[in-house]
């Protein structure tokens, strides 16, 4: 049914891997470098990212578990969003942006030269901190924007069926399905960005990325966003960067919390499971972040 | 209905309290019934496992702070987890009272009871029965299935000072029983201080629904 697909692999690894050494990668349990353990989605191995000859990001590896939701911590300015968007290949459109270092879905490297980074955003979908529904389309059109752009061919009973999985997938469908032909913008703030999870969750990705979802959400939509992200992560795998650490620590699985050095570099200070870390944090740093003691 | 995530680790924590409550309960019973029936080999498993009842207190705290921690619970929320929090340990001390008991089984050896057991196992009943019925007033969050856990502690404080009295007389008249005698007044100060433990549960249940610390009933002793 979905045709053109480029040779990113499925969730359950590639069975041959292609044999790009790298010597970052941790060795599987059969030996080859290359083949990550099953529970891992995402490997992120020494990236920098780079602003011009600014370095926002140093030398960052961590390995983003499938199926649960990682949350990126910390001050303002310290490279979480632009970890986020290295993930997805975002980072590289901001002119003179560029990333070192190596990031691997399932083995396979995002940044090889034969990667179409299109390809790779429809695997790693995102969303971002303002609602952003296609202004001058539907419900219905919105959700389906993407499959239509990649031009799969669907019929219109597929489209729809797609569409339905996927708003109901997003906890909306009950709510708008007897307003599809609506316009996007017409629904609640709370209804935008889960319409815009929506958006995503047709392409079927593997990741979904979210850039403090919730912000410009009230308690009420956000707390129905947290409850969904719970439930999407039977499917998906969610990294999710947010300055709320309480909603961090709501949410998540495992927290990795990110710090700037003196050359304003962002640099990961710690990595564990969430309760780990908002009980009995490892580093001084990371603790005084989370109890609030700045400066 | 939001708070789904919470919700179902709230549940989990109060379905592990009871199964808790459960474990001390069965510990309660089996060290008077081996104590009636000289069985110092069940006396020793008692023991043994109270070290299981240490653990499970220890599991459920480390639930609740990490509760706390990430869901910042609020309210009636964090009364409750507050009260789970010192539930347990009034839990894990009944354990330690039963595996007292178990011990003085032990200790006691071949030697026969000095007298029959009546009212300590009355005792033992009772301190049961006011720990289920407290726990399940804190599942049920009913202030009034807590104060009626109080009016049976001052039936085991009545029972208590019975058997002290019975036990004096015996010290009296013939001090080669105040050994044995005082065994039995040990094993009837754990099942006292049992059933205080479970009136500490009922005062939780209390402050969990109205925010209030008080003594759940005066006692008359």
């Amino acid at each position: 049914m979905i045709e053109t697909r480029n040779k990113l692999p499925s969730r359950g690894g590639d069975a041959n891997p292609p044999p790009t050494a790298d010597k970052e990668s941790p060795p599987s349990a059969a030996g080859d470098a290359n083949v990550p353990s099953r529970d891992i989605s995402v490997t992120i191995r020494g990236v920098h990212a780079y602003y011009g000859r600014f370095r926002a990001i140093k030398n960052v590896s961590l390995d983003v578990e499938a199926r649960k939701v990682t949350a990126l911590i910390g001050p303002s300015g310290c490279g979480k969003s632009t970890l986020l968007r290295c993930l997805n290949r975002m980072h590289e459109e901001v002119p003179g942006a560029r990333m070192e270092g190596s990031i691997r879905l399932y083995g396979q490297d995002l940044y090889e030269r034969n990667v179409d980074p299109v390809l790779v955003r429809r695997r790693i979908g995102m969303v971002f901190q303002k609602p952003n529904p296609f202004p001058t389309m539907s419900v219905f059109d919105n959700v389906a924007a993407g499959i239509k752009l990649n031009r799969f061919w669907f019929s219109r009973a597929e489209l729809g069926d797609t569409v339905e999985r996927a708003l109901t997938h997003a906890a909306l469908w009950d709510d708008v399905k007897d307003k599809l032909q609506q316009p996007g913008t017409a629904l609640s703030g709370g209804q935008q960005q889960r319409l815009c999870i929506a958006r995503a969750l047709a392409l079927e990705p593997e990741i979904i990325l979210m850039d403090e979802p919730c912000s410009a959400l009230d308690p009420i939509a956000t707390l129905k966003i947290e409850d969904l992200m719970r439930n999407l992560i039977e499917d998906y795998t969610i990294v999710i960067v947010t300055h709320n650490m309480q909603q961090a620590a709501r949410v998540s699985d495992m927290t990795a919390f990110l710090m700037m050095d003196e050359d304003r570099a962002g640099f990961l200070v710690e990595h564990g499971e969430t309760k780990q870390i908002f009980t009995n944090p490892k580093e001084k740093r990371t603790e005084d972040y989370i109890t609030g003691r700045f400066g | 209905m939001t708070r789904v995530e919470f919700d179902k680790h709230l549940r989990e924590l109060k379905n592990e309290l009871l199964e808790m409550g459960s474990m001390v309960e069965k510990a309660i019973a089996r060290a008077v019934d081996a104590l009636k029936r000289r069985d110092t080999e069940m006396a020793r498993q008692i023991v043994e496992d109270d070290v299981k009842i240490n653990k499970k207190r220890f599991d459920i705290e480390e639930k609740c702070v990490e509760l706390i921690a990430t869901q910042q619970p609020l309210a009636r929320d964090l009364r409750q987890l507050i009260s789970i929090l010192h539930m347990t340990v009034d839990l894990e001390r009944m354990g330690d009272h039963a595996e007292g008991i178990a011990r003085i089984n032990i200790r006691m050896g071949d030697e026969p009871l000095l007298k029959p057991l009546i009212d300590i196992p009355r005792m033992a009943q009772l301190g049961i029965d006011m720990t289920h019925r407290a726990l399940q007033a804190f599942i049920d969050l009913s202030v009034e299935g807590a104060r009626a856990v109080s009016a049976s502690d001052d039936e085991v404080d009545a029972l208590y000072d019975q058997v002290y009295r019975e036990l004096l007389v015996y010290m009296i008249q013939d001090p080669r029983t105040i050994q044995r005698a005082t065994y039995l007044l040990w094993i009837a100060h754990d099942l006292e201080r049992i059933a205080d433990r479970a009136t500490n549960i009922a005062e939780r249940v209390v402050f969990t629904v109205t925010g209030k610390m008080d003594e759940v009933g005066v006692s008359k002793y």
